[in-house]
């Protein structure tokens, strides 16, 4: 089964809720199609959505909640 | 001759050297957080120093360019690609008419500079091309670039392709940065140990970091020397009467967070100044990313004007190539 990797676009702070008190975008194992927000990166005073780009069946997360966070670092992990 | 914006990057502006002599009405200087990358990038491709490129932060642009054009781009270290071969950073490249300009992820730093023969030619206000997106003045427009605009450029220089700036001229952040600091006219506000503690401490660049200002996490707490506060200051012991803010200065609302100061920066208000940054280093700030840890290094005003001349001797060495 092929793995598929979700990026971020800049560096931040890497959150995977849209609110503190709100539950995650997406949980481990569950399903992802391209136009899903996976998370918000917090950089320059803003929150900017990150779309997964891709989709797939099983998705798995490499960055905890409210984790610095690079540019081009893997976020997530996605079996196609 | 226009360059076609296809995909706009996170926040990208147009920046030139910037607008001195109004701070005193509330218009900042503005221009290039990194002077020294866009002076480089300028003249590599033939252009006047000053001239104006496009400021793009970790997320570089998509362009097309309409005729034939001399690019170079300097700053971060960011991969570059004309039609999708790598082209490399601080050498001048060749685009030809119809060819796509984009960027991969960011690797080093926080802002690359784009120049292009002939300087991106937006009218000039207040005597600057730069960019002031907060009060909607120079640039492109008044603000930062959008997909389907197309920006005017000037009228092509000379330049020579392949032309580049040696790695030893290039300035970068180190990791953790340090960043030298004179002390301020309000230090006599926090007592010895906190003044102490301020230069000892690591502290990383917080998300709320931007053209107007950086801010810092990390650190202890400063403590306040107990004072009545004076008429016209507010009741936080950080609170000062309303004073000009200088481009560096260093304030810690609360005392908590230290907030330096840069391009686009407000010029006045009511919170204390611990110091400023020395000229010298604020290029430096505008290549930090956030998290990057960071020490303040003090210093007195001797050592900072020896860093000025040190640093315009490596403007000159540049220079000195072309």
């Amino acid at each position: 089964m092929s793995k598929l990797e979700i990026r971020s676009p800049l560096p931040g702070t890497f959150y995977r809720k849209p609110s503190p008190d709100a539950p995650s975008f997406k949980s481990d194992g569950d399903a992802v199609a391209a136009t899903d927000v996976v998370g918000l990166i917090e950089v320059m005073k803003t929150f900017h959505e990150i779309p997964a780009g891709i989709a797939g069946s099983r998705v798995t997360f490499l960055v905890d909640d409210a984790e610095p966070i690079m540019a081009g670092q893997v976020i997530a992990e996605v079996e196609a | 001759m226009a360059i076609k914006v296809i995909h706009p990057g996170l926040a990208t502006t147009v920046q030139d050297l910037g607008r001195p002599g109004y701070f005193h009405l509330g218009i900042p200087e503005g221009g290039a957080m990194d002077r020294l990358s866009l002076k480089a990038a300028n003249l590599l491709v033939g252009n006047d120093e000053g001239a104006a490129g496009l400021e793009a932060v970790f997320i570089g642009p998509k362009l097309e360019f309409t005729q034939d054009a001399m690019v170079a781009v300097t700053g971060a270290e960011m991969p570059i690609k004309v039609d999708g071969v790598e082209q490399p950073g601080w050498t001048a490249f060749a685009v030809k008419a119809g060819q796509v300009l984009t960027f991969d992820f960011l690797k080093g730093g926080a802002r690359i500079y784009i120049a292009v023969s002939g300087g991106i030619d937006v009218p000039i206000a207040l005597g600057s091309r730069s960019t002031y997106p907060i009060g909607a003045l120079g640039g492109f427009h008044g603000r930062a670039i959008a997909a389907g605009d197309e920006l005017p450029v000037g009228e092509v220089r000379k330049a020579t392709e392949g032309k580049t700036i040696p790695e030893a001229l290039r300035r970068r952040p180190g990791m953790p940065t340090e960043l030298r600091v004179v002390p301020g006219l309000y230090w006599h506000r926090i007592t010895e140990q906190a003044g102490r503690n301020f230069f000892e401490d690591e502290w990383k660049v917080a998300p709320e970091a931007d053209r107007m200002g950086y801010r810092f996490r990390g650190g202890r707490p400063l403590d306040f020397v107990a004072r009545e506060q004076p008429f016209g200051a507010g009741s936080d012991p950080s609170n000062i009467v309303d004073s000009c803010y200088p481009y560096g200065s260093i304030q810690v609302p609360g005392g908590t967070e230290p907030i330096i100061l840069h391009r686009d920066a407000v010029s006045g208000g009511g919170y204390f100044m611990i110091g400023t940054v020395i000229s010298a280093d604020m290029d430096l700030i505008g290549q930090m990313q956030p998290h990057t840890p960071t020490r303040f290094v003090k210093v007195d005003i001797e050592a900072a004007l020896q860093a000025r001349k040190d640093r315009a001797a490596l403007v000159g060495q540049i220079k000195a190539l072309f």
